[in-house]
């Protein structure tokens, strides 16, 4: 070949290569997914490669709110009794294929009644299949809840519940009731390779999967045969590079598009830099101090409340969050809806505090404040947290001492209903819906669990109560506005931070929303040429 | 010497018991119970906590999961990922190639760099060669990885754009990975472009991975030969007027060689083992990370397992070390 010739190659090569560039989205994640079937695990690291491409649900949340959608339900209805949920399947959905699997019919109710059966019959063959634990299903007490399902016909399925239960659509559009396909699964089953659904993912998502490589990169292509409004990219690639500097570098570099988790202390460069653009949310969680209101002198809420005036928050954001995080006001966070912006914080005041302490007949008060030894985003950094306490709280006379155990113990031993102490803790939403925060966190039911509190207060949980059988989501607003205000009164946690999400990207990257349950979504991302 | 190596590998069973009982107890002497951490804040009730400690096991007596570890062992059955739930075995094996091409890059990096470096500062002892290479020497071996691989990317992959930021190849490239090392699979691929893209994607690691290697390799080096080059076959050597180049070259470096290969040997280990920081950083899909990761979650098999799997692998490098003594000392081989 004659160097010319040569040439030639090389630079309609390289503009070949460039072309098929352009229309890859290079996502920088932070790591590997645990598997490719969200009902087997619980982190978001997995449903971001899997349920959001791969896969779809009978109703979805609408990207950039917490609110329910359609998805491969087209409508839905609930009963009178609010205890009977008709489901009307949408028709002509495909799924994906691969080597071993080409489907020969759509998306029906059978694929419905298998991707919830699997996960609450024992007797169903794919009840055991790699190691199946259902952590979502069961966490979400779905196994109590649903009495049965019932294929109607082809494109109706009712659920029958054993008690009405409004955050249930709420449920279903979350990542363990994504729909597999039966017909995939009885083929794999037929082939003795079940793991296959979790290893080789068929779907009906936007993307299919195309390849995967362990702490490397996985691959998917645009299906283009979805349903719903096609992926904007002809493929789209997770470089997994579990680094934030180093996922920041290769932004820079070109050698991604766009990354989750930067650095906090990256993030003021990165605002700065011309070429990088950053968005922002508060993240669906809450970082909290939880008294036990069950042992004296926390039972009264005055002293909670003098406590909760002596810590001041604005140095924990600065000191422990450097600017990622904002100051909770609320249990909710604020991308919640029926968040309850009403309220007025408790203002930092020690003055006042000791002076509500020493009106309440409290002296030499002495106080342990429980740092977890591990970080979440909505505390990055519990020891230190503590410390900021201890110092906020030596100001108003009140002697504290830390104390921290491993991971599991904590949650364990945090749970005891006459626990010694104040414990740091948080939580992060699942579902989108209030009742996944107050009940859970709050609810008298959780007294001895999630409720670290163990705070039972008649008045509040009536209104969580009521809330959770009415259909309309604007009266179950109004009752969990109240709610909070019970709340804040009583106060049961020193409601500390909610975390703030950042996303870095580059600025061809064109239609990225930054979703409030925390998923990384790149359905309708596309690129500028 | 086949004697010598039987006698070897006969020394391979109680390490091997060992090896495994100490992976099995280590994971479970730590705190924190590997169903609590899966559960997290979310938590887990009583009876649900009953039915997972069932389908792990938990509720059988230790000894009784230990038999049945051993003899799964035994059997070539490491069990499953608690979190992947994927098989131990299979799970290894897809990231240990790519430790093993990093470890095996960073080794020859740091002996084709170390042992001509610590021979130079030997024959010029106290010169300024000498002492600029040992105290460069001394630096490597004290540098943190991680902020020396953070310089690095900024300065080759930032600023100059020499070398890629990190992966093993560019992601334009995609094929199949039979052997899992990159370097062959590129060439096999037979796609323009692909080995250039895995070898530029392979520099930055080595050097940060092998710069303690280097480190330790260059003092080695140079101690042992002072060490030789003061003994009386050396005199005698000079007084025979042979070349400088032949004294230091074939005399000398031969017999210094021994503790420096031992050096070697011991550093292929913690390679293996220790490639923790630079694969993190590097996105290297090896098993360093991978532990890690185990450890924290407290996926029993995983850790277990992967500890196991590393001791066989330094047992067989050991050995290899050993079968080396023997061919460069042949007063060990008759021995």
């Amino acid at each position: 070949m004659s160097f010319k010739k040569l040439m030639a190659t090389g630079m309609l090569l390289s503009a070949i290569g460039a072309a098929a560039q352009a229309q890859s989205l290079v996502y920088c994640s932070e790591g590997s997914p645990e598997g490719f079937d969200p009902a087997l695990y619980t982190a978001g690291t997995t449903f971001d490669a899997s349920s959001h491409p791969i896969y779809n649900r009978l109703a979805e949340f609408k990207v950039g709110t917490t609110e329910t959608i359609p998805g491969l339900a087209e409508s839905w209805e609930v009963s009178e009794d609010g205890q009977k949920i008709t489901f009307n399947l949408r028709q002509g959905v495909k799924f994906h294929s691969n080597d071993q699997f080409t489907p020969t019919r759509d998306f029906n109710a059978d694929d419905v009644i298998f991707s919830f059966e699997r996960q609450g019959d024992d007797e169903n063959p794919y009840h055991t299949v790699s190691g199946g634990t259902w952590e979502y299903f069961n966490s979400m007490s779905m196994p109590e809840l649903i009495e049965s399902i019932e294929k109607v016909d082809d494109y109706t399925v009712v659920f029958n519940l054993t008690r009405p239960e409004a955050p249930i659509i709420a449920n279903m559009a979350m990542d363990f009731a994504s729909i597999q396909s039966k017909e995939y699964a009885d083929a794999m089953m037929e082939a003795g390779t079940p793991e296959m659904l979790n290893q080789a993912p068929i779907g009906t998502g936007p993307f299919t999967f195309q390849a995967y490589q362990k702490d490397a990169v996985i691959r998917y292509l645009r299906n283009d045969e979805y349903w719903g409004d096609p992926a904007k990219v002809e493929s789209l690639i997770f470089a997994i590079t579990p680094d934030a500097s180093v996922r920041y570098q290769k932004v820079q570099a070109g050698e991604c598009h766009i990354m989750a988790y930067p650095n906090p202390a990256d993030v003021q460069d990165m605002q700065d830099a011309e070429d990088i653009v950053v968005m922002q949310q508060e993240g669906l969680n809450v970082g909290y101090l939880a008294y036990n209101t069950k042992v004296a002198p926390f039972d009264n809420a005055n002293v909670r409340k003098a406590l909760n005036m002596a810590v001041d928050k604005q140095s924990i954001i600065d000191v422990v969050f450097q600017g990622s995080g904002e100051i909770a006001k609320n249990p909710l966070p604020p991308t919640m809806w029926s968040y309850n912006d009403a309220i007025e914080d408790d203002a930092y005041d020690p003055e006042a505090a000791k002076k509500m302490l020493e009106e309440e007949g409290v002296s030499d008060l002495t106080l342990k404040i429980w740092a977890m030894p591990v970080q979440r985003p909505y505390n990055p950094n519990a020891r230190r947290m503590a410390e900021l306490m201890q110092e906020d709280f030596s100001q108003i006379g009140v002697d504290v001492e830390i104390v921290s155990y491993e991971w599991g113990e904590y949650l364990e031993r945090s749970k005891a209903e006459d626990r010694d102490g104040a414990v740091l803790l948080g939580w992060t939403g699942d579902n989108g819906d209030p009742d996944n925060f107050l009940a859970v966190l709050l609810g008298c039911d959780g007294v001895g669990g999630s409720n670290r509190a163990q705070w039972c207060n008649e008045e509040f949980d009536a209104l969580i109560q009521d809330a959770k059988v009415l259909s309309s989501q604007e009266e179950r607003a109004k009752l969990y506005e109240e709610a909070q205000e019970i709340f804040k009164d009583q106060a049961p946690w020193n409601t500390i931070a909610h975390s703030v999400v950042f996303m870095t990207m580059r600025p061809e990257v064109e239609g990225y929303v930054v979703h409030p349950l925390g998923g990384h979504i790149f359905n309708q991302v596309g690129l500028s040429q | 010497m086949l004697n010598y190596i039987l006698g070897r590998l006969l020394t391979f069973i109680p390490t091997f018991i060992g090896v495994t009982l100490i992976s099995f107890s280590f994971i479970r002497a730590l705190p924190g119970d590997p169903i609590q951490v899966m559960a997290g804040e979310r938590g887990v009730s009583a009876e649900r906590y009953a039915e997972l400690s069932a389908q792990y096991g938990f509720d059988q007596p230790i000894y009784v999961q230990f038999w049945e570890y051993l003899t799964g062992v035994l059997q070539g059955d490491l069990g499953n990922s608690f979190v992947t739930k994927r098989p131990v075995w299979d799970e290894f094996f897809a990231l240990f190639p790519a430790t093993l091409e990093l470890s095996l890059f960073a080794m020859i990096f740091a002996i084709l760099l170390g042992l001509p470096a610590g021979v130079i500062a030997a024959v010029n002892r106290g010169k300024f060669f000498d002492r600029a290479l040992m105290s460069t020497a001394l630096v490597g071996y004290s540098m943190p990885i991680f902020w020396w691989a953070l310089l690095l990317i900024i300065v080759f992959s930032g600023n100059l754009q020499w070398t890629p930021v990190s992966g093993r190849i560019d992601l334009l490239y995609y094929f199949p990975n039979p052997t899992g090392f990159m370097i062959i699979d590129s060439l096999a691929s037979g796609q323009e472009g692909a080995f250039t893209s895995a070898v530029r994607h392979l520099v930055l690691p080595t050097i940060v991975l092998g710069t303690i290697p280097l480190a330790v390799i260059a003092r080695q080096t140079r101690s042992a030969m002072l060490e030789v080059l003061g003994e009386d076959y050396i005199r005698t050597a000079r007084a025979k007027g042979l070349s400088p180049g032949r004294i230091n070259g074939i005399h000398a470096l031969r017999n210094a060689l021994i503790p420096v290969i031992t050096v070697i040997g011991l550093s292929v280990g913690t390679l293996l083992a220790g490639a923790i920081l630079t694969e993190t950083i590097f996105s290297w899909p090896g098993i360093g990370k991978w532990m890690v990761d185990s450890i924290f979650r407290r996926d029993y098999p995983v850790v277990q397992g992967g500890l196991l799997l590393i001791a066989v692998m330094v047992m067989i490098v050991n050995l290899t070390i050993d079968m080396l003594y023997g061919v460069i000392n042949p007063k060990i081989r008759k021995r």
